[in-house]
């Protein structure tokens, strides 16, 4: 049973904890902030984020849609059994109030209460060599998720397009995603692989650039293209409205240029557990 | 400026409010997202009477995290959710219900703007996502309607707070907006931002 323990404590951090790597960007971007109403929604942000901390609760009432992205070993031997354990601990989360129960029936809208629903929870799977895995934890709130968008662009438009595409969405959005936000942004494919590109970019840490130098010099003039808007924090204005882009890119259809944009609020939250082949469980953020 | 304002008692000192206030509450709120806004509009339409009085009490957009302990609930986690879903209907429950005072976050457009200049009201931001903080400041769930019809995060919960804030004032009561005030800036931001893209 200790993978199901393991699941239930990484989805207790993931929401009651923000990696140290998303804190340090929002410190930063309180002492760097000149707009007066800004700078206080920041302090307020660190506020909670600290005092959720300290007494363990919920950052973000909204504790998301409960996903799972698993990258495991072709020989992974526990594939079952972590699919049960993630439905076994989104339940027992919700009972323990460790999360809202966030899941509701697209037809009725009746809520059954316990996070468990059809597809739900997401889990999506990438199976490459090995036989360990590594499962993230991303809870992802509704509001944030409500900002994120697809453009299926020409190629004539190309990366200028891709550039204007998601500075038109996240002003679109102003307010609402809850910012300064992490943009993850998926290039190429087709447009589901565009978006789950555009997700999974979520995963990395704020402040790890591409592996690509072209890739990472793009992330880069995007965030600061961004924070041109000034949207800043909660929509008062100001230098933040992003704390981080990240891009991950497919090859693509020549007549088609796919670009999925999944937006994140500052609430970045995530946590991940390593599991080997002998079954032991390490929970990490 | 900052205030402190006990709600009902000081819902009439709202009309002097303007757009950048910084306000602390103490006093009722009663949540409401859109499916309580929808039950709201539906009910009144039926001529059915509500078990509260929405328009003694701040309206306030959130579905929070709730834990029942020996019988009693107790709010962990309460931040706002976005008010831009309830522009579909907020401008018939503030005409209908004679709500004054809306706290969300993300901002509301210009029919909901409207209707709060009439009944002199305003809409008020608290910070997206410090739902740890918010529940800090709400001492007491005084109760709960439409729980089993519509689950806990849209449930209309009936709240005591204390100094609950900071929060902005966003729509004042001369009808002052910031949602379009900060659109028409960054709407300027972009045609320079996509300008510096053609020449790059």
């Amino acid at each position: 049973m200790e993978i199901h323990d393991r699941i239930l404590e990484a989805i207790r951090l993931a929401e009651t904890t923000i990696p140290d790597d998303v804190f340090k960007h929002i410190e930063m971007a309180w002492k760097n902030e000149e707009n007066n109403v800004s700078k206080s929604q920041l302090s307020s942000i660190l506020d909670n984020v600290k005092y959720a901390r300290e007494r363990k609760l919920p950052i973000c009432q909204d504790t998301g849609t409960q996903t799972f992205f698993i990258d495991a070993g072709y020989d992974f031997p526990f594939k079952k059994e972590l699919v049960e354990a993630i439905k076994i601990s989104v339940e027992r989360a919700t009972n323990l109030y460790y999360i809202r129960p966030n899941a509701v029936d697209p037809f009725t809208g009746k809520n059954p209460g316990n996070n468990i629903g059809r597809f739900i929870p997401y889990i999506n799977w990438y199976l490459r060599d090995g036989d360990d895995a590594t499962v993230y934890v991303l809870p992802k709130g509704g509001g944030s998720e409500n900002a994120s968008a697809l453009g299926m662009l020409k190629p004539g438009e190309g990366i200028k397009g891709m550039k204007k595409f998601v500075i038109e969405s996240i002003i679109k959005a102003g307010a609402n995603p809850c910012p300064p936000t992490i943009l993850g942004i998926g290039i190429g494919g087709g447009s589901d692989l565009s978006m789950n590109l555009a997700k999974r970019a979520l995963l990395r840490p704020l402040g790890r650039r591409h592996e690509e130098e072209r890739v990472a010099r793009l992330e880069e003039e995007i965030l600061e293209l961004a924070n041109m808007t000034e949207v800043g924090t909660m929509g008062w204005g100001g230098k933040y409205s992003v704390l981080d882009v990240h891009i991950e890119y497919a090859y693509r259809h020549p007549a088609s240029f796919p670009v999925g944009l999944v937006v994140q609020c500052w609430a970045d939250r995530r946590a991940y557990i390593k599991i080997d082949s002998k079954g032991n469980v390490e929970v990490l953020q | 400026m900052n205030y402190n304002l006990r709600i009902p008692e000081d819902l009439d000192k709202l009309a002097d409010l303007k757009i950048g206030d910084i306000l602390y509450v103490s006093g009722l709120l009663f949540t409401a997202r859109d499916e309580a806004h929808q039950l709201m509009i539906e009910m009144h339409e039926k001529g059915e009477k509500l078990p509260f009085d929405p328009s003694k009490m701040v309206l306030y957009h959130c579905g929070p995290v709730v834990k029942k302990s020996d019988g009693k609930w107790e709010i962990l986690a309460a931040g706002p959710t976005t008010s831009a879903r309830m522009d579909l209907f907020e401008k018939e429950v503030i005409e209908n219900f004679g709500v004054r005072f809306i706290v969300g976050k993300g901002g509301m457009g210009d029919r909901t703007a409207e209707a709060l200049k009439r009944a002199k009201g305003i809409y008020a931001t608290y910070t997206g996502g410090a739902g740890a903080l918010a529940a800090k400041s709400f001492r007491e769930v005084l109760n709960v309607y439409y729980l089993d019809e519509l689950g806990s995060p849209e449930a209309i919960w009936i709240i005591r707070a204390e100094n609950f804030g900071p929060l902005i004032v966003s729509i004042d009561p001369q009808g002052n907006n910031w949602n379009r005030i900060s659109r028409e800036k960054m709407e300027r931001n972009k045609s320079m931002i996509f300008e510096k893209i053609e020449k790059s």
